[in-house]
């Protein structure tokens, strides 16, 4: 917490910072009175404030990012010989349980001396550490505010440095958005990579069985950890899904693209876009409490054996939830199709459904298309309604009334349940996850190539 | 000067409410479409005043004026392609061979392939040549076996002067063709459900001078089997291709006659101010 | 010059041939007409069909919930029973912390009394044979309402000695019964409730002293497993408030720098098309992904709490910044170049004209777009399991860097609860909470739209 009052304190400095500019460049001003500054006050006063500021604020970042790996390896210098000569992950477990005692935190057992001894040391580096970073900071903050308030002169382009400052910061803020995508793929690739040490990859991509086991098992028992089941019980969920949603979607972008009245296409969108908002796990809820029953009762009733969670229910379900995707961006090409397209076919004496079927929908197909990749990339990476309503077992089935799982739930449950962290039933979840990674983006950029094309040949 | 009769000329305020009729014309040709008191609304605002005139089987006739003025209104009006938008209301008659086209038992679906449509920018369906002239004879049934459609998609292309630039490559897209050979091809589309009025809505005004004194020698030709009605914002088209013209002002027919008269020696003032160039 | 007529012409269909086979096809394809029509209208009306359905089986479900048993007692704070020495109060001479430190003391020994005790006392009263059941008579009342006595009592000691009648949730299997929601008709050892007790409950409904009430609890109360009936949804929603704070904080204005940058100063080549790319891209991949970058670097890499809301405002944050960006980006696209060019033909910087003209009528579009994006990052529940916010958190988190759950995990949590009857009424209200915040939310924005809305 006492790093949020410091960035507290900076921001107060910052406004302190921009007071202080503004008063000296009047001041420099009124000096030099033959001389035009270069900028106006705010500008200096902003040049200021970031001076002040900005190197400091570094300073804190790198401090924080720092500090705890050099204070860790400073308390653990100072171990007694024996715990010192423990393996890595050993270590870790101490270090953990030496935080822990320094924050006053329960330890499981007693602690022993020289772990008190220790944590008190901890304690005291931190305390020290936040002294000195709080110095530091001051001491930079005050010079850099110095150093700009001497610098402020008539020709001191105050305004360029604070411009420069701001687009280094858009900048920056525009490539979070690359280092986010950096981010998922070489996280995944790098567990993916430990993973396939204990598994090799053909046995993960090509093996029909999956039964991962616990990792407490035992080394000698790893369990099978194939693909395939999980796979094909994707396929076959999202395979429903647009089923109910591919026609469903487009029948009603058709209608309201080009029939329906004004007023019922102005209040039928949006309340169909609706569902598109409706968080997916109320999806979950209503695809497990009322649709698997629902479906279940009704295959009773013509003799067909259905289980209550079965990728039909997880699939139809998932189906209402995309059919507003589809609907919207099928609404959004088709009317984009220009008019003089329909003229000439009804000019011919075309009906309407001719000219829609036979030229409107040809000419948008490709955008559908890509509507439709959009859609069975976001029915792939589905969760929470295939967790709550497929039945979660990885059985290798083409039945949709059976109960399947899909990679998504395989992710949860290997990542949710008691493993450990770097045992290869956890680690899976990371391959699973950069397979399906790779999947949709394949969709994505697919569709994204296709629908930009798409426009570009009516602009 | 004055060729008394040849055409009739419009007082400047009139009731639009008789029918301008041109003896002579009708001497020669039976009237095909003729209108009465046809005024067109677009919500609240009124595009046309109550136009009432004649065409004349294989006649070319050309409407003129300034942007605006309703010729092309008018134009959609012929084969109720206005019905198309949202809000527009047509009322007045208009006759197609004597039979009102807004009758509930004439079908529109029949009105158009009756009285086909070039439209202002050439519009070829995303498909290959063939099967955009193929398209509408598809649709009516026009042809039992695909033999038939060969002849009707060869002869379609003869006469729109399109078949030897095109016959190498019928599978090959429409789009692909230049503005002038879409353009032709969409007149070709047009021809091959064989309708008997063609209606023109500025066919050339997308197109450059070449492309566009291909169209209007095409015009020409198709003269003799079709009635053609085109709207054009170009003067000298309108004298070149056309036998009878009609000058249209705000919403108002304001002259109708002889191309070669009306342009010589136009009966009004605001007819000669507009072909002189004083407005448009 | 192209020759024009093409010769021979073979001939053509004769029109009145052609109008015979038109008139022909006519019925046959105006069929097809009004059934393709009929199929559109009826695709329209199964779609508003789903969305009623939908939420009427959540309402139907989900309305009952917010109001729940409660019993009426007259319930005496017996000397007898609370005996716990005087609240202390702090002395002159006595420092902040030592004060504290005693205050604590004296919470610990209130919280020593057995305060079940009073409710058995006063139940014994209402009910004759209460004393051969003293097993039922503790299950009347949820668990949880002696924290409340308790709470009663360390806000104000002067109530010990007194008698107060108070409103007190019954057991959830209570509840369950007088719903309704069991089958009355099964056999006793199928039955949650004994015979007694239903015989009870049954007498005390009758007599109005167990009724309906609506239930604070709900809005109130953190999640609870020992006493089912007080489960509540307060910790989740803090848990969901901090989250949507860190986004508003963090994926509003980096996405709407971004944005700016994107579509104002950055140079049209390849290195910003593989960056419109990927940003497409991101806002397309699948939420769960982020959950695994959370769980792999947030709490792996730089060892962020698992479970605090701070890891999952960071995750959502990452998730909704293509949505900011995207829709910033499209704002600011229709904005006309005239008014970038009025402010740079005044001679302000490219900077200057961007803050002071662009960014002023993009804000109603801008906020649109971020109100959207906070909606459904405030839905989303795949990531944050993997992040560890799956676990049961019994508190409500006073800051974002506490464990806590989130509003959409609550539902998962309760729907997985094995008092199947009682929770499936819990969870559909705990959604029709979440759905009201997610309507107002897109209400918001729709409202923000139609307010500000600019044709240029």
């Amino acid at each position: 917490m006492s790093n949020l009052s410091l960035i507290v304190v900076l921001l107060v400095l910052l406004a302190l910072g921009y007071q202080l500019g503004m008063a000296r460049s009047r001041k420099v001003a009124t000096v030099n009175a033959d001389l035009r500054m270069h900028s106006r006050p705010h500008h200096y006063g902003m040049m200021v404030g970031l001076w002040a500021v900005l190197p400091a604020f570094f300073i804190l970042l790198l401090w924080l990012w720092l500090s705890p790996a050099v204070i860790n390896a400073m308390v653990l210098a100072q171990l007694p010989a024996e715990v010192a000569s423990q393996s890595a992950d050993q270590l870790r477990v101490v270090s953990q349980r030496i935080s822990n005692l320094a924050n006053n935190f329960g330890v499981v057992a007693d602690a022993a001396q020289w772990e008190l001894n220790a944590a008190e040391h901890l304690r005291q580096l931190k305390a020290n550490s936040a002294i000195v970073l709080t110095a530091l900071m001051a001491v930079i903050a005050a010079v850099g505010m110095l150093f700009s308030l001497l610098k402020i002169t008539p020709r001191l382009k105050a305004r360029h440095q604070v411009e420069r400052v701001v687009k280094a910061l858009l900048v920056l803020c525009s490539t979070v958005a690359i280092l986010t995508t950096i981010g998922i793929v070489l996280s995944m690739v790098g567990e993916t990579l430990k993973f396939f040490s204990y598994i090799p990859p053909t046995e993960f991509f090509f093996g029909t069985t999956w039964n991962p086991r616990f990792s407490t098992v035992g080394v000698g028992e790893q369990g099978n950890f194939g693909l395939v089941p999980l796979l094909s019980g994707t396929v076959l969920i999202a395979g429903i899904a647009m089923l109910v949603a591919i026609p469903l979607g487009l029948m009603v972008a058709i209608y309201l693209a080009e029939y329906a009245p004004l007023k019922l296409r102005n209040t039928a969108k949006p309340v169909i876009e609706v569902l598109a908002g409706i968080p997916t796990i109320v999806y979950g809820f209503f695809a497990l409490v009322t649709v698997g029953p629902f479906l279940r009762d009704l295959g009773a009733a013509i003799g067909l054996d259905i289980n209550a969670t079965s990728a039909l229910t997880a699939g139809v379900v998932m189906g209402i939830m995309i059919i507003p995707f589809i609907s919207s961006l099928s609404d959004d090409i088709i009317t984009q199709v220009p008019k003089s397209m329909r003229d000439g076919s009804l000019g011919l004496g075309a009906t309407k459904s001719e000219t829609i079927l036979k030229v409107v929908l040809p000419a948008a197909l490709p955008g559908i298309v890509g509507a439709v990749l959009l859609a069975a990339s976001r029915a792939i990476g589905e969760t929470m309604i295939v967790v709550l309503a497929a039945g979660n077992s990885p059985a290798l089935t083409a039945n949709p009334f059976e109960a399947v799982s899909t990679v998504t739930v395989t992710i949860v449950n290997q990542l949710t349940g008691d493993n450990d962290f770097s045992s290869p039933q956890s680690l899976v979840a990371f391959a699973l996850g950069l397979t399906l990674f790779v999947i949709t983006l394949l969709l994505n950029v697919m569709a994204l190539v296709i629908v930009r094309k798409y426009r570009e040949q009516y602009e | 000067m004055r060729s008394a009769g040849s055409r009739h000329v419009l007082p400047a305020q009139t009731d639009f409410n008789f029918n301008v009729t041109d003896k002579q014309m009708s001497n020669s040709a039976p009237v095909k479409i003729s209108a009465k008191d046809v005024k067109v609304f677009y919500g609240d605002n009124q595009a046309l005043h109550g136009i009432s005139m004649d065409v004349y089987q294989n006649e070319v006739i050309s409407f003129i004026g300034p942007s605006g003025c309703g010729k092309s209104t008018f134009l959609r009006c012929m084969n109720r392609m206005n019905d198309t938008i949202e809000h527009c209301r047509v009322t007045g008659s208009i006759l197609l061979d004597g039979r009102d086209i807004h009758e509930p038992a004439l079908d529109v679906v029949q009105l158009r392939a009756q009285v086909g449509m070039v439209f202002q920018k050439p519009n070829p369906f995303p498909k290959s040549i063939y099967e955009n002239i193929a398209y509408g004879p598809k649709l009516h049934g026009l042809a039992e076996r695909k033999a038939d459609l060969d002849d009707i998609v060869e002869s379609s292309l003869r006469r729109a002067g399109l078949w030897n630039e095109v016959k190498d490559r019928l599978d090959q897209p429409g789009t692909g063709l230049s503005g002038g050979q879409q353009q032709r091809l969409c007149i070709a589309r047009s021809i091959a459900v064989s309708p008997e009025v063609i209606l023109m809505d500025e066919p050339c005004s997308a197109l450059d001078p070449i492309a566009t004194s291909i169209i209007e020698e095409l015009i020409d030709e198709l003269k003799q089997n079709f009635t053609i009605v085109i709207v054009t914002h170009n003067m000298q088209q309108a004298a070149r291709v056309s036998d009878r013209t009609a000058f249209f002002h705000l919403g108002n027919l304001i002259e109708i006659g002889n191309t070669n008269d009306l342009f010589t020696n136009p009966q009004q003032k605001r007819t000669e101010d507009y072909i002189t160039g004083r407005y448009g | 010059m192209t020759i024009i007529a093409e010769n021979p012409i073979k001939t053509v269909v004769h029109p009145s041939l052609v109008q015979q086979k038109v008139v022909a096809s006519l019925s046959r394809r105006h069929r097809k007409e009004k059934l393709f029509r009929r199929t559109g209208l009826l695709a329209v009306l199964i779609s508003l069909a789903l969305v009623a359905v939908l939420f009427i089986n959540i309402f139907s479900k989900g309305m009952p919930a917010f109001w729940q048993s409660a019993i009426t007692l007259d319930i005496y704070f017996d000397p007898k029973i609370i005996k716990i020495p005087e609240k202390p109060q702090q002395q002159a001479d006595e420092s902040e912390n030592d004060f504290r430190q005693r205050y604590l003391a004296w919470q610990t020994e209130v919280g020593f009394v057995n305060f079940n005790r009073l409710i058995t006392d006063s139940l014994q009263k209402i009910l004759p044979d209460a004393t051969k059941h003293r097993r039922d008579l503790a299950r009347v009342v949820t668990s949880g309402e002696r924290f409340a006595l308790r709470d009663m009592v360390v806000a104000d000691p002067a109530i010990i000695g007194q008698t107060r009648t108070l409103h007190l949730l019954t057991d959830a299997n209570i509840d369950v019964w007088l719903k309704g929601n069991i089958d009355r008709s099964l056999p006793d050892e199928q039955q949650q409730l004994s015979p007694k007790m239903r015989q009870w409950v049954d007498q005390l409904a009758a007599d109005g002293v167990i009724q309906n009430r609506f239930s604070l609890a709900l809005f109130m109360n953190p999640d609870s497993r020992s006493s089912l009936a007080s489960a509540g949804l307060a910790g989740a929603f803090m848990g969901s408030f901090y989250m949507m704070l860190v986004v508003i904080l963090l994926a509003v204005p980096m996405g709407v720098a971004a944005a700016i940058y994107l579509e104002e100063f950055a140079p049209r080549n390849k290195i910003t098309d593989l960056v419109e790319v990927n940003i497409n891209n991101l806002a397309a991949v699948p939420s769960i992904v982020f959950g695994l970058l959370g769980a792999s670097v947030l709490i792996g890499w730089f060892n962020l709490p698992m479970s605090a809301p701070i890891v999952g405002g960071l995750v959502l944050s990452l998730m909704t910044l293509p949505t900011v960006i995207i829709a910033t980006r499209s704002t600011l696209k229709a904005i006309p170049p005239s008014i970038r060019q009025a402010a740079l033909g005044l001679g302000a910087s490219k900077m200057q004209a961007i803050f002071h003209h662009v960014l002023p009528l993009a804000i109603p579009g801008i906020l649109t777009g971020a109100i959207l994006g906070v909606a459904q990052a405030l839905g989303e529940t795949a990531p944050l399991l993997l992040i560890g916010m799956k676990s049961f958190v019994a508190s409500i988190p006073a800051s974002p860097f506490e464990q806590a759950s989130a509003l959409p995990v609550q539902i998962y949590l309760w729907q997985g609860n094995e008092l199947r009857n009682f929770f499936e009424a819990r969870t559909s209200a705990a959604i029709i909470v979440l759905l009201m915040m997610m309507i107002s939310l897109n209400g918001l924005a729709i409202w923000l739209r139609k307010k500000y809305e600019k044709r240029w």
